[in-house]
Parts: structure tokens; sequence; C-alpha cells
């Protein structure tokens, strides 16, 4: 059984269908990304299966059906979201946002703060320091930290290259697969860039008007011409 | 001059019973952007318990006084719960609404209950007077002024130090937000309310010694809130602490020294410190700058 | 007959039910009764104007009751002769009650306009609070201005000869004489079924008067103004033009509606226009339904009646504020967009069984 199970998912914002029926897996320590153009529906499928947008159909977490869930007990059961615009608090400090990070966690989270330092060296000093007086790729780098802080069993991240420099994208994009790779953190990932989420992913899912168009191994993905040209623009 | 400093520390503890029912109305109003006309109702039907517990069940002061607050927290706790979160995503003027009927409410419970008639109620603290370098000082106004500034002490530790607080502050920073970090952003709405209505019963047992118990006991006192809170900045619980300290200390003068205010203009000046401050600096003097669309 | 045409019959026949009913209810009611729905007329041209300022434009105002305080004291100053003075000049009765309501809706009118200028600078809830301060402070303003207001006590006007339709009381035994008004072939015979005739008169004709305004051009920059106050500005309506007019029109029709109030109690004094009349109408206004027009009568039903059965439920101190309070709750919960949301929803069902059918 996969770590996570989409069947049919749709899902609308007010009268209109954003999610069309959408199915989707995510297994225990794979890293899988989802493409499209912009409004195919890629981060209403996040918004889906964190539970900020109403939808139907069945979303399994480890058997568990989120989809009458809220965003709080979904957020519980162990999945992280880093959404669009990044949702960190800018008038709480760096700290602050760490421990919301870890919120649903019982006992002291001095030691994953600390590990979070490690991971992001420049937060050890700028701890008390409002989070809205950060960089913006300083400010990705704080969602994802807080996000780890919860020790998620999956890592939901929309679109972590945006309006960041190619530098700060690929050093996030180094994290995330060091994660991936040491610790098995599973991640579903929206990304508009497509070469580099095919990069770090192992599969991936092209979505075109809120439904799965094409879906496969990354490898196979990056180098097939039509959905290449018709899908991912490069 | 001795007289001068008498008025002063009447006016800090006055001004201290101001700024607990304005941080009361604070605490709600920076987690949902509505004022709750009903704060001061609310902390009438508390002190009410309190004179009951005493007067009725032979309760001494402390005990009375600690299982009130209790007993408010879980009552505004309630209120919340029952009456304001079905109506969370409705047009603030319904919440608004809402809140004047919960002044009906408790107003008509408490003369039902206990009737309109004017109670005395007990002080914690001796009527005395004691002597600072020279100046005669009364205990009550002592006791008072320490009792609200412990308060505010433990609640800003509360919001500082603990996690519960600290989500609370994040609910309403960033609801979304908060919600997708696993908080229970109705609970803590609905804690913020208990907390309110906490800080309302120590509001009105601290000044039922003075303006007597009755149902109408709270309304003069909430316009001195509201005043306060607007003269701190609506949003800014530290605003509204000094707001109310500098409206208490700033009225008690007024009054003794300018004839024409006496002590028939004192609401009529708060409301116009009110009227003044929306006008000149809306956004209080402790508050940030509000941004105005255009 | 195709579909539009339909509604529009429907339209003009219920206005013609409606105002049939208006005209015949005093026929089928105790003279009591009509003065109360004399009141609920009253009430509803308040609302309106206090809608066209809430409902249209967004503004929240708790402080209307102090413009009716404007335009009753306005109409009371006029017709009494109790020697009230303003800058030298004693009044003594100079004009009939009718002639004055128009006076009292534009000087009601005039202070709304001003007080607009500063309430531009605050918004939502900030504004509800300066207008609750000024409705709260507006008892203590009357009693201070005790040269023309009378002060405390106020001003009788029952004893005025420029009270129309007041037959006057016997001294000795307290019967009312009869009195009433004859306009052409039509004989009104009681001061409350005139008083019920006036103020419905004014209420249908200020409704007219709203509606033309509100569905033109006028209208629509309200409500741009209240829906999104920087789309209304780059479309280059005038924010400040707007929101001041309709402080003003509101303030008008609040005046007018003061005036009456004065009129129908025939006397006038500051807990005529307590603080707790502002709230109501704020009340009355939303269970009506924001930003609609003739919900609102439902709203003024409310708040006319609505305290007088919570009263005859119980007489216990205090339970019928508590009755009062439960059922303003229990109304908000069930309905939050007042008796306009549900006649919406209930047309919206209604059409939808239809076309299915």
């Amino acid at each position: 059984m996969a770590l996570l199970e989409l069947h049919d998912v749709e899902a609308r914002y007010g009268p209109v269908r954003a999610l069309g029926g959408v199915s989707l897996e995510v297994g225990e320590g794979e890293i899988v990304a989802v493409l499209g153009a912009n409004g195919a529906g890629k981060t209403t499928t996040l918004r889906a299966i964190s539970g900020t947008v109403r939808r139907t159909g069945r979303i399994l977490l480890g058997g568990t059906n989120l989809a009458r869930r809220g965003p709080e007990t979904v957020a519980r059961l162990g999945v992280a979201h880093v959404p669009e615009g990044r949702g960190t608090f800018a008038e709480l400090t760096v700290e602050e946002n760490l421990r919301l990070g870890g919120y649903t966690r019982r006992g002291s989270l001095d030691d994953d703060v600390r590990r979070m330092g490690e991971w992001f060296p420049w937060i050890e000093a700028r701890r008390d320091q409002h989070a809205g007086t950060l960089s913006g790729g300083e400010q990705q780098m704080l969602a994802l930290a807080r996000a780890l802080m919860s020790r998620p069993k999956l890592l939901l991240l929309d679109e972590p290259s945006l309006g960041l420099a190619p530098l700060v994208t690929r050093e996030i994009f180094r994290i995330v697969r060091e994660l991936n790779e040491r610790d098995g953190l599973a991640v579903l990932v929206v990304e508009q860039n497509a070469a580099i989420a095919l990069d770090v992913a192992q599969r991936a899912y092209v979505l075109e008007v809120g439904e799965v168009a094409v879906s496969g191994p990354s490898d196979d993905l990056a180098r097939n011409e039509s959905v290449r040209r018709s899908y991912l623009g490069y | 001059m001795a007289q001068f400093f008498q008025q002063v520390v009447s006016g800090l503890a006055s001004g201290a019973i101001y700024a607990a029912l304005a941080l009361a109305l604070v605490l709600i109003h920076r987690a949902t952007g509505v004022i709750n006309f009903a704060q001061g109702e609310m902390a009438m039907f508390s002190t009410y318990i309190a004179w009951t517990l005493t007067a009725n069940h032979g309760w001494s002061y402390w005990p009375a006084f600690a299982a009130t607050i209790v007993l408010s927290f879980i009552g505004g706790l309630a209120v919340q719960r029952t009456v304001i979160r079905p109506i969370e995503r409705a047009p603030i003027l319904t919440i608004v609404i809402v809140t004047i009927g919960l002044v009906l409410i408790f107003n008509g419970l408490a003369g039902w209950i206990w009737s309109a008639e004017v109670r005395a109620f007990p002080s914690a603290f001796p009527n005395e007077t004691i002597l600072v370098g020279g100046v005669a000082i009364s205990v009550q106004d002592l006791g008072t002024i320490g009792v609200v500034l412990a308060l505010v002490l433990a609640l800003w530790a509360f919001f500082q130090f603990t996690k519960v607080g600290l989500a609370m502050r994040a609910s309403a920073l960033n609801p979304d937000a908060s919600r997708l970090v696993g908080v229970r952003v109705g609970w803590m709405l609905g804690i913020g309310w208990g907390l309110a209505a906490a800080l309302g019963a120590v509001a009105g047992m601290l000044a039922a010694p003075t303006v007597f118990l009755d149902p109408t006991m709270m309304q003069a006192l909430l316009i001195y809130a509201f005043a306060a809170a607007v003269l701190g900045g609506i949003d800014s619980p530290f605003g509204a602490v000094a707001g109310g300290l500098m409206l208490g200390v700033g009225l008690n003068l007024l009054g003794s020294y300018i004839d024409f205010v006496g002590a028939d203009l004192r609401l009529p000046a708060a409301l116009l410190i009110i009227l003044v401050v929306l006008l000149v600096k809306p956004e209080g003097l402790f508050g940030k700058p509000v941004a105005r669309r255009v | 007959m195709t579909r539009p045409a339909r509604s529009e019959l429907v339209k003009i026949v219920l206005f013609l039910v409606a105002a049939a009913a208006i005209l015949f209810l005093p026929r089928f009611v105790s003279d009591f009764r009509a003065q109360q729905f004399a009141y609920v007329g009253i009430y509803l041209i308040a609302l309106l104007g206090l809608n066209i300022l809430t409902g249209f434009t967004g503004q929240i105002s708790l402080g209307h009751g102090a413009y009716m305080a404007i335009g009753g004291y306005t109409t009371a100053i006029l017709i009494s002769d109790q020697g009230l003075e303003i800058g030298g000049h004693v009044f003594s009765g100079d004009l009939q009650d009718v002639w004055t309501i128009p006076i009292a809706g534009v000087v009601a009118g005039i202070f709304g306009f001003l007080f607009g200028f500063p309430a531009l600078r605050l918004a939502g809830l900030y504004l509800a609070l300066a207008t609750f301060a000024v409705a709260v402070a507006t008892p203590a303003v009357i009693r201070k201005f005790e040269s023309f207001t009378g002060g405390g006590p106020g001003i009788n006007l029952f004893d005025s000869p420029r009270l129309t339709g007041v037959g006057g009381t016997d001294p000795e035994t307290f019967e009312e004489t009869p009195a009433g008004v004859s306009i052409g072939p039509f004989d009104i015979p009681t001061f409350n079924e005139w008083l019920y005739y006036l103020s419905w008169g004014i209420a249908l004709g200020m409704f007219a008067l709203a509606w033309f305004m509100l569905r033109g051009r006028f209208g629509r920059a309200l409500r741009a103004v209240r829906d999104s106050e920087l789309a209304a500005a780059s479309a280059g309506v005038s924010l400040a033009r707007y929101k001041t007019l309709a402080f003003g029109i509101s303030a008008f029709y609040a005046g007018v509606a003061g005036s009456l109030l004065g009129i129908a109690t025939t006397f006038v004094n500051p807990e005529t226009f307590p603080i707790t009349l502002s709230i109501f109408l704020l009340v009355g206004v939303v269970v009506g339904g924001l930003g609609s027009l003739w919900p609102l009568v439902f709203g003024a039903v409310f708040i006319q009646f609505l305290p007088l059965w919570a009263q005859s439920i119980s007489k216990s101190p205090g339970a019928p504020a508590v009755v009062y309070g439960v059922i303003l709750i229990a109304v908000m919960l069930l309905l939050p967009m007042g008796a306009a949301g549900l006649i919406r929803r209930v047309t919206w069902l209604a059409s939808r069984l239809t076309t299915r059918a």
C-alpha cells in the first residue's frame, strides 16, 4: 500500500470545478512531482490533500481517509503543507515560527530547533528576528524548516521555486533530496519549473484542466518529446 | 502636592480597572475583528456570581475570587462555542448584533435572578490609608493596581512562553496558516473569549466595592474601556493597559482640578477622547498604523 | 406568456395588494393597534435611511438615533410655543407640524452630511465606535442646551395648536374629544389613524424615492464603494462625494422619522431618543436584510412588536430582556442575511421547483 493514495478526487471553488477526478499515489520514501500549466489544478491538488479546499473522493494516508477531515486534523496525522506564499507568520520570530511547526508534537522541541539550525545555518543567528524581515529565499527555507519541525510522514511543497533566485532554488531542492535520501521523507511537490522538479522527483504526474493527463517515472517524462513539448514547454 | 499624588494613585486604580476590561476587548478584537459589546454585561454577571458565593454560600473573599475567574473563563468559552462560532463567517455586523443580544440576555438574567436592587460588594483590601512620604494612599487603590498588574503580567507570560499562548497569537495573525500546522483555531478563539471573560470578571469584582453591585454597574465602565482601548490602539494589549491607566489618571485629574468637568462630564470627556483619537490617530498611541485601502 | 412579463405582473399585483392592505388596515384593527402600526411606518423610514448608509455603502452607524433626535427637536421647536429661543428668535408655533417634517429632514441631513467628512477617515468598527460615542453623548448634549431643547423635561407638544389631528383631552373626564382630519372627501376619525396615514404616506413616498435613487447610477456607485473602495476609486467614483452624500441622505431619512416620532409621542425629551433606539435601528436593518429595500418592513415590525411581545410573555423583571435577546440571537443564527436572505432562498427554491415541473 502506498503512503498516500488519491482516488477520483474532485474539488471546486464555488461553482468552478478545479479538480475533476484526480487519482495519484505517493509511495513511502518517494519524491513525486505534480506538473502542469497555470490553472491545471496543481495547487488545488495539494489543498485537497491538506483540507484547505472542499473536496470529494477518497484521500488515503496510510489507510486513513482524509477527505472529510479539516486541515488541523490532516496536519496532526502527519502531513506538512508548505503552501503557496509560504504561510510563515511575518509578525512572529523565526524561533516562534519553528515552534509552531512542532505544535502537534509532545515534549521539548529544543533538539529539533537546533537541528533546523544545522540544516539552515543562518537560522542560528536570526532566531529572534521577525520572519517578515527575512529575504524571500530565507522565508521559503523557514517555511520548509517549519514544516519539518512536525516530523511529517509526508511533505507537500507548493512551488518552492516561485520568485526565488536559481541558486536559492537549487539549495532548497538539494535539502529536500537529502532529507529524502537520509530520513526517507516522502514528498509531493508542485512545480512550475519542470526541469528541476523532474530532476529531483522519482515519478511525476502532469495535470491538465483538473485531470491527470500523463504520468510515469521522471526520466521517461523528461525524455518523451511530445510530453515535453505539449505539457512542459521546453 | 500631596493631594495631587493622591489623585494620581486613585486615578491609577480606576485606570487599572478600565485597563482590565479594555484588555478583554482587545483580546477578542485582535483575534476576530469583533468588538464584544457584551463584555461589560458578562463582567457584571460574573461579579454577581462572586457576590452569591460570598454572601449566600459563606465563601471567603479570595476563594470566591478565584472560583469566579474559573467560572467566567468557562462561561466565556461556552458563549463563544455555542453562540459566536455558528456565525463566524457571517458579516461582522451580524456578530455585533449577536453581542448586543448577549447584552440584553445577561442584563435581563441578572435582574431576573438577583433583582435590580443595588447591593454592597466586599473588598479584599482594608478601607485604610497608609502614609508614603507624607501622602496618604488608599490601601484599596494599591491593592486594585497590584491585582491588575499581576494579572497582566501573568497573561503576558502565558502568551509569550506557553505553547497555547503562541498558538493563540498565531491564530489571530493568520488563521489559515495556523490550521496548516495543526492548531485548532476555533478552540483558540474560544479560549480567547474565556480569557476575556475572566479579565472582565476581575474588573467587575475590583470595581464593585466602589460602584456597587447592580445590573447596570458595568455600562459606564464599558465606555471607559472602549476609550482606553481606542486610546492605546485597539489591537495592542500593551496599549490597552497603558491607555486604561492614562485615562484613569487623566479623567481623575480633570474631574478634581477643572470645575467645569466635575463628576458629570467624565463620561462625555471619555467619549470625546474616543472621537478625537479615532479621527486624529485611529491606530491609537501604541498600535501599528492601520493600512487603509484608499 | 414570457417569464419577465409574468414576474413584472406579479410585482405589480403584490404592490397593489400591499398598498390596499396599508390603506384598509385601520378599518380592521383597533385604534391602539393603528398607532402601533404608525410606529412601524416611522421605523421603516429610519431603516430605509440607515440601510442606504450601512447596507449599500457599508458604513456602520450605531448613532442614527442622534439624527432622529435632531429631526424630532427641529419639529418640536418649530411648532411649540414655550418661549424656546435660538439666537434671539423666540419660537411661538410658527408652522403647522406637517410642514416641519421636510425641514426636520433637511436639518438632520445637513448634520449627517457634515459628520460624513470626519467619518471618511474611519472604517468598519472604528466608525461604529465613533457613532456609538455620539449616540451615547446625545442625551447629555440635549440636556446641556436647555435654552432651546427644554433640558431634561423636554418639550410637550400635546398642547400645541400646530399639532394636526389632536382633539385634546377633557381635563375632568380625561376623555379624548373626537378629533381627526378631513382631506377632501376623506375623513380620518382619530389622531392615531391620522398618524398612521401620515407616517405610511411618507414611508411609501420615501420608499419610492429610495428605490429610484438606488436602482440607477447613484446606487451602483454606492455599492461599488461598499464592495471595493479601491476598485470604485479607480473606476472614477469619488469616494468622498458618495460617502458624505450617503451620510447626508441617510440622516435626512432619520430626521424625517425623528420628526414623525416626536409628533407621534406628542413630546420630545432626551429619553425619546436613547442609545437603545440607535442600537435597535441597526438591529432592524440587519434583521430586514442589509442592502435590501422592502424586506426592511420585517425589520420595522421586529423592532416595534418584539419588545411588546417579550413583555407580554413574562412580567418578571429582566425576563422580557432575556426573551428579546434570545430571539434576536436566534434570528441572527438562523437568518444571518436577515429576512431578505430568507426571501431570496425561498424564491430561488420556488423557481427551481417550477422550472423542474
